[in-house]
């Protein structure tokens, strides 16, 4: 169920717009927010219903973007190491074996506590500052193992 | 050189509208609104300005085309996708100058009469949404937003959408079919936008760095912008420097500079001792890579196009002696099947094709034959496709083999790489 305040953020994206389902992308990443990082499919009906669309218009619409994750539950802590190319030339690959090693998990898997998932993606445009990752919606740039195993240790 | 772009790159407060307003900010929209705006229109034409986007289209012209009816909705929207790996540049705007990329926008509505725009900002810089969001709040607050914009009769509203991950929302079209709540595939041109575009109304596209070029234009004149760099593709330009250099990041020079001067002189030369430069792409991963031979070629739009590659968005990727040029294309190959948006089967099919042959390859499995196998992928997709998506990966990819055939040959023959 979506909460009062994310229907008023939903109303409020209306306003920017000619056409009702033009708001569907900040609808679902307002879902997606609320839920704890991952978008279930009553929400996506409610939305429909607000956007006057089909459900299956909003799952279509939404399934095509990578950062909706449908049905797909992360942890508390989600880390998107980018992967392409700039950050690549300057160690990416050492970064994510550190953190496999680190986490005791393989890219794409979440630890058994649910406190972290990992991921790869593609560039997040920081790459002068490679190698680089996503933590929820933080940067981290620069990255080096050290810097990773103080980061971890914050992680709750 | 004094910098326009990037100014204020770095200052403390700089993203503030007082900050912004000090330093002489909002004053080109105050002198804009008091032109015809045809007369803006025309200005920007003689500057010479070419879109930042990738493209390379001129500005002025494209915003000749808007129908000049007043009745007519009218739209801007700035592309602030930023896609392409190795670019880093609007984010650079956006998240230290936002006012700068909002009064570039406003000159431009009122240019073409819009009086409604979007910033389309790619859903993982959340920073940056929000920081142009309380930015367009302030422009609200104090009147360079809204309805009669400083006495002049001119309304202007202002909204950010936010992407959620997918490449292919940077081409324009796309982007537009998602701001209506779509899946971002490419649509059909013609119509072109300036005719149909976004909710069917006349619309312009730009880039955030294009049209952060417009206060400068007409507060400095058409000739300062003009006079700088080469003449067909004239002004300053943001290289986004990425890869084994000893300083990368963000550089605003004059259109033209060469590589060997970004490289060695701005930013420090080779990250390493003993690993001198084996390649370097000019413009994201789309552009063909260049070779060594290559570093005095300007980098402008018309000198990297007689090289057979292209400025694209500006991104500069540096490569030493220690890159494994398989493994590069194969990143970059799979990048582009990745982001492939599925409306066209040689895209869809193909770059998928290439990528689990570029794999196979660089973890020692290649076959032989492969590299001809991939040379034909490439023929059956390259001019087949709907949008330059699948053209850009195919001429990257030809880039390599192009110049590194025999490492490639190397990988297969001997099942692992030639440098590490
Ligand atoms: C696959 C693809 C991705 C693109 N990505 C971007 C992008 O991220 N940002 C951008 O400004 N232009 C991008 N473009 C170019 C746009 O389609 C369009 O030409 C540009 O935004 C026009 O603005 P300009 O004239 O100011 O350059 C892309 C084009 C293609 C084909
Ligand atoms: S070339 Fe690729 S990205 Fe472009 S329309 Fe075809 S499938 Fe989509
Ligand atoms: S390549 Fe990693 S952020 Fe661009």
């Amino acid at each position: 169920m979506l909460s009062e305040q994310a229907k008023q953020e939903i109303l409020a994206s209306l306003k920017k717009y000619h056409d009702k389902r033009s708001a569907v992308m900040d609808a679902v990443r307002i879902a997606q927010k609320e839920n704890g990082g991952h978008v279930v499919k009553r929400d996506m009906e409610e939305i429909a219903e607000i956007l006057e669309m089909q459900p299956v218009e909003v799952n279509a619409a939404a399934a095509f973007y990578t950062m909706y994750r449908i049905d797909k539950p992360v942890g508390r802590h989600h880390i998107q190491v980018c992967r392409n190319i700039s950050c690549s030339l300057m160690g990416a690959e050492h970064i994510i074996k550190h953190l496999e090693r680190s986490l005791g998990i393989k890219t794409g898997e979440t630890t058994t506590d649910h406190r972290i998932t990992l991921s790869t993606v593609e560039c997040l445009g920081s790459c002068g500052t490679a190698p680089m990752m996503q933590v929820n919606d933080e940067y981290y740039e620069n990255l080096t193992e050290a810097k990773i195993d103080e980061l971890l240790k914050k992680m709750a | 050189m004094e910098k326009v772009l990037l100014k204020n790159l770095g200052k403390p407060g700089s993203h503030t509208l007082a900050n912004y307003v000090a330093s002489g900010g909002y004053k080109a929209f105050s002198t804009a609104l008091k032109m015809k705006p045809d007369n803006i229109i025309q200005m920007v034409k003689d500057s010479g300005l070419r879109g930042r986007g990738g493209a390379g289209f001129s500005t002025g012209l494209k915003w000749s085309f808007i129908p000049k009816d007043p009745t007519l909705q009218k739209y801007l929207c700035c592309n602030a996708d930023e896609g392409e790996p190795g670019t880093f540049k609007d984010r650079g705007i956006i998240d230290h100058d936002p006012h700068l990329l909002i009064e570039g926008m406003a000159i431009s509505c009122y240019a073409i009469g819009a009086s409604k725009s979007y910033i389309y900002i790619r859903g993982e810089f959340v920073f940056g949404a929000e920081r142009l969001q309380e930015a367009i709040d302030e422009a609200y607050a104090n009147g360079y937003l809204g309805k009669n914009i400083q006495g002049s009769g001119f309304d202007l509203d202002m909204y950010v959408h936010r992407g959620f991950g997918a490449y292919i929302c940077g081409e324009e079209t796309a982007l537009l079919e998602s701001i209506e709540g779509y899946r971002a595939q490419p649509r059909k041109k013609p119509p072109f936008p300036a005719l149909a575009g976004l909710y069917g109304k006349p619309t312009v596209i730009n880039n955030v760095e294009t049209l952060s070029c417009i206060p400068a234009i007409v507060e400095k004149g058409p000739e300062w912008f003009s006079k700088m760099g080469p003449v067909k593709s004239p002004g300053p330009k943001i290289y986004c420097v990425s890869g084994h250099v000893k300083k990368p990041g963000l550089y605003e020079l004059p259109m033209g500079t060469t590589a060997r001067d970004i490289i060695y002189n701005h930013c420090g030369g080779m990250l390493r001792d003993g690993k001198p430069l084996k390649a370097f792409i000019p413009g994201g991963v789309s552009a063909p890579l260049l070779m060594p031979a290559d570093l005095d070629t300007p980098l402008d739009f018309d000198s990297l196009a007689a090289k057979g590659t292209m400025l694209g968005s500006g991104a500069v990727i540096v490569m030493d002696t220690s890159t494994c040029m398989v493994k590069t294309a194969y990143i970059i190959n799979r990048f582009f099947s990745h982001e492939s948006c599925g409306k066209c089967t040689p895209c869809r099919d193909g770059t998928p094709w290439l990528t689990r042959i570029l794999k196979r390859i660089e973890h020692g499995e290649g076959r032989p034959g492969d590299l001809e196998l991939l040379d034909g992928v490439c023929d059956n997709i390259f001019g087949r496709t709907f949008c330059p998506l699948g053209d850009g990966a195919v001429m990257a990819l030809r880039g390599a083999l192009k110049n590194f055939r025999e490492e490639f040959q190397y990988h297969i023959d001997h099942k692992r790489c030639m440098v590490s």
